[in-house]
């Protein structure tokens, strides 16, 4: 009795309904990407100009949340993804994204690249890097740790948002960062540090957010960070605090799809990553160090950035192989 | 009976679509059920159910009295704002009216610059349980409120008179004639707020300050993306669906009243709350509501006002979200409507078969079910699930509008049937044999019949279910397609990139269009005046 | 009480949207007195004025020769019985009717036996843990009665009492409503729009037409005819 009623309203519904776009015509470049890559603040728009100029293609971005969504993507779709290149994992994903047998070697020399401690991977190519690091908020905390060991012993009222390492790329990298200084003793380091831990939270931006909102004086996050505040809002007080064990880098890499429907314009794209066309446009819209030489030397603002005097790394497959037991030792730590 | 008919189609639908989704995970890769039953997991179990406990209990608690204040004060100054101001949390995304709790109870909040003022050094820390707890409240609250309070609404007119000539005082009024009620409301209402709450995912992460405060939803996510183990997500939703089905099921038990009274309700002037005493508990109740639910979103104002809003209005990138957002919320929104609007009419049909055979009855359990227990399914499993489901036919993207649009609809059932069903059980008391023996119907029907009363109900159910869908982050995330930006969308990616500003007043506009959307639903329902001569 | 003179309404006037009513009226004590007009004549405005559900803008409302313009409802010495929903469906019966002795159903032996002893009264005995649900429309009509009658006030209201019940239970509720009138001596104002209602019980009428009273005389000299075209004219409907 109701019908009419409902195909009124389905018709309702169907209007909104758009359906895709199609692509252009000629040779297009399938690029699955995290999301603030390919925002229009990010270095996606400048590098797609830049590498269209080259190959008289299209470069069609796919954005999709973050690194660790784009590895999900991945092994959801197996070999019937429709991209080229996926740009946008990072170290600690590429054992697993190697083993997934989607990629295949690149045939990229990787040697030029600036990456601390160099990087040699037969299939991924590194574009970016950042040393995670504490940011904190100078017209709060005055004598900031200089010391992972400082932070983990500091004063308990004097509180950090850290994000979650199941959950979080900054948050596993915090996980191995005690791993690499602590080794055996991180589960202690965790007990300690966790009086300080105001909260954990799923990702980067809610724990960033409470940062600047001032609800916390320390968070986990870049080097770079302050770089952003110091050239986007003239704002100094956000500081990164240097470690002398050194700081866990974050290396962010890129790979060829074996699947791949224009595998030598994917080529041509992974080669042209360690150009200034694309390097130019990772520090001011990636906020993150460039992997290889850009035209210009970077904005002021990254001179005064803090640089790690050692960098620390577990390589991938350690990290594969030990996630869960890491992650485990810290929830164990965390929960009582 | 063709009621019927649509009622197991849409069973069929909703169980269907649910169940491909987590056939198709299942059937992904082996199922990972080891280490289901390990401590730790056992312990988040407990977690998970004990603060969805106390925080409906709490929801519910504060509710009553804030409905009850409400149904006995139509002509309470600005009292259709402050029902206005009840559905905007709903609209919210989680994050951003976390942040405004946090501005107000945080560590640097309102709250303890209060007590610093007063002298008190130490801040409060509302970090754990009672954070969640608190955010909790903050976000359900509101909704049992207005829930209880459309309920005590429909009291029939004669009780408040016969209640004001027997000279019952309010004590006596709650206890014979509002309790009742809303404990008929209470299994429903508790209910939806405890799934709620079990499901919640993003406030318990960041309010419960770590991950000994974790929901079972905190390990769905895990598994499902940084594990990638979809047998283990399913296996942890199937321990979430029956732990809570067990819960909800024990309460489907306890007795309750729901006699309806003979003639069919309408609601009437209230004689009742007219000492100065009940007038002043109704005010403070009123005001201490009204503050607690406003001044986060005070919070998130404030920060928005901080931000360029003509700028951020301007950009090509609000008008598509906000386009893509509107369109996804309008057609979730009306299909949710039909979704509900044929289990309603199903399981009154049924209800009104007088020898309802163990199937029909079976439909009917199922239809009540399933309006509910797909909270518990989420967003992300059911996008995931689809998504391997929909792989062999090609480019998923294409699907992705379609399926998100689906699972906000099926996200905002349960509410939506919550709005509707009064309003169309008492539309059909009231016309179904009337209209049945005139053989009005189809269109005639709509037109003459139907349209006029319940275009007001379906209209507030809409506005409802579109609030929702727009504040949903959920399903959307997972496709990331370009055509796919939605306004929470667009506030995460701004958090996401140092941009917290600009989230900031996309925050401001998306809670100021929610408003706008209640506004619309509750347009018409002016305060009650004498409508009985 | 002191004169004749049961409820009087002096200048009464009330605005309700477009509706305008004044009232000007004495009625009998002790008496059954048939309120009636065609519809929206304002017959239910009329008892919401003397119950306190409506407040007159300006005029004066005494029942018994007390100014009860101010009070509210409960204050008022009357009972009331409406068309339906007089009773709580989740309440049983004996309930329903202690809360016309304790507005918070306080009690005691006595107080549940004056209950009993009323439901017995209208024909109702035993029914004391019935629910309403469970009624017909003219045994929950009785039990209102019976609350009314623990009630003891002096004044009775009701509002189109029998309207939903079929004409023999109209008749034989008639006849109890008059019995009951008889043994308490209270003062009856029933609003109705069956001339048949008028004839069985009223001793006294008043036709109202356009939120005015258009007659005020006893009930023989009203059924012998008015004068009033329309009075008239609705007493030779059937």
């Amino acid at each position: 009795m109701r019908t009419k009623f409902l195909s009124l309203l389905a018709a309702c519904a169907v209007f909104s309904l758009s359906s895709v776009a199609a692509d252009a015509a000629g040779k297009t470049l399938t690029v699955y990407t995290y999301e603030s890559f390919v925002s229009e603040w990010g270095p996606g728009p400048k590098v797609k100009e830049a590498f269209e100029k080259t190959c008289d293609c299209t470069v069609n971005f796919v954005g999709i949340t973050d690194g660790v969504a784009l590895l999900s993507r991945l092994k959801l779709e197996g070999a019937s993804a429709k991209a080229d290149v996926v740009l946008g994992l990072d170290t600690s994903l590429t054992a697993e994204a190697r083993d997934t047998g989607l990629f295949e070697a690149s045939g990229v020399d990787t040697s030029a690249t600036t990456v601390p401690g160099g990087f040699k991977d037969e299939v991924f190519v590194p574009y970016d890097y950042g040393h995670f690091a504490v940011i904190y908020d100078s017209k709060v905390v005055t004598s900031p740790p200089k010391s992972l060991k400082e932070l983990v012993e500091g004063d308990p009222s004097q509180k950090i948002a850290i994000q979650d390492p199941r959950t979080s790329t900054p948050g596993l990298g915090l996980l191995l960062w005690v791993k690499s200084v602590y080794g055996d003793k991180a589960g202690e380091a965790w007990r300690a540090l966790n009086k300080r831990v105001l909260t954990v939270t799923p990702g980067w931006s809610e724990a960033y957010g409470l940062f600047t909102k001032g609800e916390v004086p320390m968070v986990l996050s870049y080097t770079t960070s302050p770089a952003y505040h110091i050239i986007a809002d003239k704002e100094t007080r956000y500081q990164a605090a240097a470690f002398s064990e050194g700081h866990y880098v974050q290396i962010e890499v890129a790979g060829l799809l074996k699947n791949a429907p224009e595998k030598e314009l994917g080529r041509d794209f992974l080669r042209f990553m360690l150009t200034p066309g694309f390097q130019d446009a990772i520090p001011e819209n990636n906020w993150m160090w460039p992997a290889a030489a850009t035209s210009a030397p970077l904005p002021e603002a990254f001179n005064t950035l803090v640089k790690p005097e050692k960098t620390l790394l577990i390589p991938s497959e350690e990290v594969a192989k030990n996630r869960k037991a890491w992650i485990d030792e810290w929830l164990a730590a965390s929960v009582k | 009976m063709r009621a019927i008919g649509g009622g197991a189609l849409v069973l069929a639908v909703i169980t269907g679509f649910a169940g491909t989704a987590l056939a198709a995970l299942l059937l992904f890769d082996g199922a990972g059920f080891s280490g289901l039953l390990d401590t730790y997991t056992l312990s988040v179990a407990r977690f998970t159910l004990w603060q969805a406990t106390l925080s409906t209990l709490l929801s519910v608690l504060f509710g009553i009295p804030v409905a009850r204040a409400l149904a006995r004060r139509p002509q309470f100054p600005g009292r259709i704002w402050i029902v206005r101001l009840l559905a905007v949390p709903m609209g919210l995304p989680v994050l951003i009216g976390a942040l405004g709790l946090i501005g107000i109870w945080g560590r640097q909040g309102a709250m303890n610059d209060l007590l610093r003022m007063l002298g008190l050094a130490e801040p409060v820390s509302i970090y754990g349980l009672s954070g969640i707890l608190l955010a909790h409240v903050f976000f359900n609250m509101p909704l049992a409120a207005r829930l209880m309070l459309a309920g005590l609404e429909r009291i029939p007119g004669e009780y408040w008179r016969v209640a004001a000539s027997l000279g019952m005082p309010s004590r006596s009024v709650f206890r014979f004639i509002e309790g009742p009620v809303l404990l008929g409301l209470l299994p429903g209402v508790a209910g939806l707020i405890f799934m709620l709450c079990v499901t919640s995912f993003t406030l318990v992460l960041v309010l419960g300050g770590g991950p000994a405060a974790t929901t079972i939803e905190v390990a769905v996510y895990q598994a499902l993306r940084f594990d990638f183990d979809p047998g283990r997500a399913v296996a942890l939703a199937l321990m979430q669906i029956t732990m809570t089905g067990i819960l909800l099921a024990a309460m489907a038990f306890v007795p309750v009243p729901v006699e309806q009274s003979a003639t069919l309700a309408r609601g009437g002037r209230r004689f009742d709350g007219w000492r100065r005493q009940t007038q002043w508990v109704d005010g403070t109740v009123l005001l201490l509501a009204t503050t607690f639910t406003g001044l986060p979103l005070l919070a998130v104002v404030l920060a928005g006002l901080k931000a360029d809003l003509p700028a951020l209005l301007f950009s090509p990138a609000f008008r598509r979200a906000a386009l893509t957002s509107l369109a996804i919320a309008l057609s979730a929104g009306c299909l949710s409507v039909m979704l509900a609007a044929t289990i309603i009419h199903a399981r009154a049909a049924i209800g009104s078969e007088r020898r309802a055979g163990m199937a029909l009855r079976g439909i009917r359990a199922g239809l009540s079910g399933a309006g509910s227990l797909i909270l518990l399914v989420s967003p992300l499993m059911l996008g995931t699930g689809w998504f391997l489901a929909l792989r062999p036919f090609g480019d998923v993207a294409r699907f992705a509008p379609t399926l998100v649009i689906v699972i906000n609809s099926l996200m905002a059932l349960p509410f939506v049937i919550r709005v509707l069903s009064p309003a169309f059980d008492v539309h059909q008391a009231r016309t179904g044999r009337l209209a049945a023996s005139l053989g009005i119907q189809g269109f005639a029907r709509l037109r003459l019949i139907d349209g006029p009363v319940l275009a007001k109900p379906v209209l507030m159910a809409l506005s409802f279910a579109m609030a929702l869908s727009l504040g949903d982050l959920g399903a959307v995330a997972l496709f990331g397609s370009d055509d796919l930006v939605t306004l929470p969308y667009l506030i995460y990616s701004r958090l996401g990139s140092y941009r917290t500003n600009e989230a900031d007043g996309f925050a401001l506009i998306l809670g100021f269009v929610c408003l706008l959307l209640t506004v619309v639903g509750t347009l018409g329902s002016r305060n009650r005046m004498t409508d009985d001569r | 009480m002191t004169d004749d003179c049961a409820i009087a309404l002096s200048g009464v006037t009330l605005a309700l949207g477009n509706a305008t009513f004044a009232f000007d009226c004495r009625l009998p004590a002790g008496a059954i007195t048939a309120v009636t007009g065609p519809s929206g004549s304002g017959k239910t405005t009329f008892l919401n004025l003397v119950a306190g559900f409506e407040r007159p803008d300006a005029g004066t409302v005494s029942i018994g020769g007390q100014d009860v313009t101010a009070l509210h409802p409960a204050e008022r010495p009357v009972s009331l019985v409406f068309q339906d929903n007089n009773l709580f469906a989740h309440l049983d019966i004996a309930s329903n009717i202690g809360l016309g002795i304790d507005p918070s159903l306080r009690l005691s032996a006595q107080d549940r036996a004056a209950v009993s002893t009323a439901l017995e009264r209208v024909g109702l005995g035993g029914f004391e843990k019935r629910r309403p649900g469970t009624l017909s429309g003219g045994e929950r009509q009785r039990a209102a009665f019976a609350r009314a009658l623990v009630r003891r006030r002096p004044v009775l209201l009701l509002d189109e009492p029998f309207a939903a019940l079929d004409p023999d239970l109209r008749a034989a509720m008639s006849a109890l409503l008059v019995e009951l009138h008889r043994e308490t001596g209270n003062t009856v104002l029933i609003v109705t729009h069956d001339p048949q209602e008028v004839r069985r019980s009223a001793d006294h009428v008043l036709f109202l037409k356009q939120g005015r009273i258009a007659v005020n005389l006893p009930a023989e000299r009203f059924l012998s005819g008015t004068g009033v075209a329309e009075a008239d004219t609705f007493m030779r409907q059937i």
